[in-house]
């Protein structure tokens, strides 16, 4: 693999955004994830290449010492803003359809919970893993959730909770959705889950972390 | 009134409250419901909340203003009535307490990740000052800045309430156990990290609140404890891991449960025990007796 893209997927592995940015310590005064990408370009690079070598692998990496707890929130949204500023230089092949993504992936907190912390996380992190990933914010309604999966075909869905009050919430999203998309998948996440709550409201797939989120979506294309 | 810290000082174990949040969704908040509007509200079900750890036999309650900064009473429209229902929740708190019991104005974190770089630290100490002064104007004695995470964020919050109120400091974090057995918060920090910074910063007590269980709050006062074997520390534990049974949410800690780890906490060095999600006064009511049992 080319030198360029494996400096590229190191610095999202460790956070490093730009030649500026004093994090991590022992990368300071180095060029960071910002200025390999425009390299990584000039040089003739894909971006398609570029996203597949460079960005998926660092972000990989992150997500796996994520769920090992080797790393913690900090450390995963200094690589989410290596990653996305990586990004903003390849904007223009996503838009002209040159490089193609996985998929779509709906992501919301769920009615009357206020938290996104871990939906930024996931959603950071999933659009790290090549999905187009389309943010709803918090306290989304059935209503809108239900918009998103008509104007989305073939998307996930990904319904986010941190409270024991709200996660009940989930139920009615998952009951809505399957009754008119019963194929449809949701995944759902947040502090106080676990699999027995993802079986009993009908949801397909529960994950306590980011990257086991990302794997079954990855299975499934 | 004495404070805290003197009647820690002449060797007492001191009994908290347990959970609001909880209780108030009995009372009917519903999800999306702003809890800390009901100080204006409903202030007859928030002062009963308060009531009912004070007869449980609690030396110190808290005031249902965890969500009560700025930034969090802004996404109900309500960011304009911050003073107001701070000083509204100190009242009722209070009124429960009477004169001789402690009112621990609750600061709960902002949901704002200082690294971000969306708000300032200047911003963040502010929205801190203003809940805390307000607080303490409603008739807190102590601000308790509690589930915090991020330690600057913690820092900002205990130097706004020492900088700003005549008010005793105190300041627990949530650590969840790591696969690797150790107990960090969401952020990465562990207990032993917490005591210096926090009490350089203007803390008279610290400890650890919520997490998975009274259980687990042993190891992390034993570590809190040799860090720093003088500060007071106060534990509020939640009563287990929620689980989902048919349609309803159960913390299955029993108040015995609870109560049977009131010997072990006070051997690691813990000076003031209480609840957090999913205790009743009922589990109030047992530590309280326990400790009784201890000291007699």
């Amino acid at each position: 693999m080319s030198e360029t893209l494996e400096k590229i997927a190191h610095c999202i592995e460790f956070g490093k955004i730009n030649k500026e940015s004093p994090y991590p310590p022992d990368m300071k005064g180095q060029d960071g994830a910002d200025e390999f990408t425009k390299e990584a370009l000039e040089q003739g690079y894909s971006a398609n290449d570029i996203l597949q070598k460079g960005l998926i692998p660092g972000m990989e990496k992150v997500g796996l010492k994520f769920r090992e707890n080797k790393i913690f929130v900090p450390q995963v949204l200094m690589s989410a803003k290596a990653m996305s500023t990586a990004m903003v230089h390849l904007k223009p092949y996503f838009q002209s359809g040159e490089v193609k993504r996985k998929g779509k992936f709906v992501i919301g907190t769920v009615a009357g919970d206020l938290h996104d912390i871990g939906k930024n996380l996931v959603s950071m992190m999933v659009e790290g893993a090549g999905w187009e990933v389309i943010d709803l914010g918090v306290d989304v309604s059935v209503d809108r959730f239900m918009k998103a999966v008509e104007d989305n075909p073939e998307c996930v869905i990904g319904l986010s909770a941190m409270l024991t009050t709200t996660m009940v919430n989930m139920g009615t999203v998952v009951n809505t959705i399957k009754n008119k998309y019963p194929d449809r998948k949701v995944i759902i996440g947040g502090a106080p889950l676990n699999d027995d709550f993802c079986s009993e409201i009908g949801a397909d797939f529960y994950s306590p972390d980011p990257q086991g989120a990302i794997e079954y979506m990855n299975a499934l294309f | 009134m004495k404070s805290i810290s003197s009647e820690l000082h002449a060797g007492k174990i001191l009994i908290s409250d347990g959970a609001w949040g909880t209780f108030l969704h009995d009372k009917g908040l519903k999800p999306g419901e702003c809890p800390e509007s009901w100080n204006l509200t409903r202030p007859d079900d928030v002062l009963d909340v308060a009531r009912s750890y004070i007869l449980a036999g609690a030396d110190m309650i808290e005031t249902n203003s965890f969500g009560g900064s700025r930034f969090k009473l802004k996404h109900y429209g309500l960011a304009e009535k911050t003073a107001e229902i701070n000083e509204a929740a100190a009242k009722i708190s209070r009124q429960a307490a009477g004169p001789d019991r402690h009112v621990l104005g609750s600061v709960g974190p902002t949901g704002i990740i200082l690294m971000m770089g969306e708000v300032s630290a200047q911003e963040l100490y502010d929205a801190f000052k203003e809940q805390a002064v307000a607080l303490e104007q409603g008739g807190a004695d102590a601000i308790i800045v509690e589930t915090m995470s991020d330690l600057e964020e913690a820092v900002l919050a205990v130097k706004a309430a020492r900088e700003n109120t005549g008010c005793e400091v105190i300041c627990t974090m949530t650590f969840e156990k790591t696969i690797n057995g150790e107990y960090k918060t969401m952020m990465g920090i562990s207990p032993a990290e917490i005591p210096e910074k926090l009490i350089d910063a203007g803390a008279d007590i610290i400890g650890s609140n919520c997490g998975n269980g009274t259980k687990g709050m042993i190891e992390i006062a034993k570590e809190l404890r040799q860090a720093n074997p003088h500060i007071p520390i106060l534990i509020h534990g939640n009563a287990g891991i929620p689980k989902y049974l048919k349609g309803q949410t159960v913390f299955n800690e029993t108040p015995e449960e609870t109560a049977s780890y009131v010997s072990q906490l006070i051997e690691a060095g813990v000076n003031i025990i209480g609840g957090c999600c999913g205790t009743t006064p009922e589990h109030i009511r047992q530590i309280a007796e326990k400790i009784h049992d201890l000291s007699r």
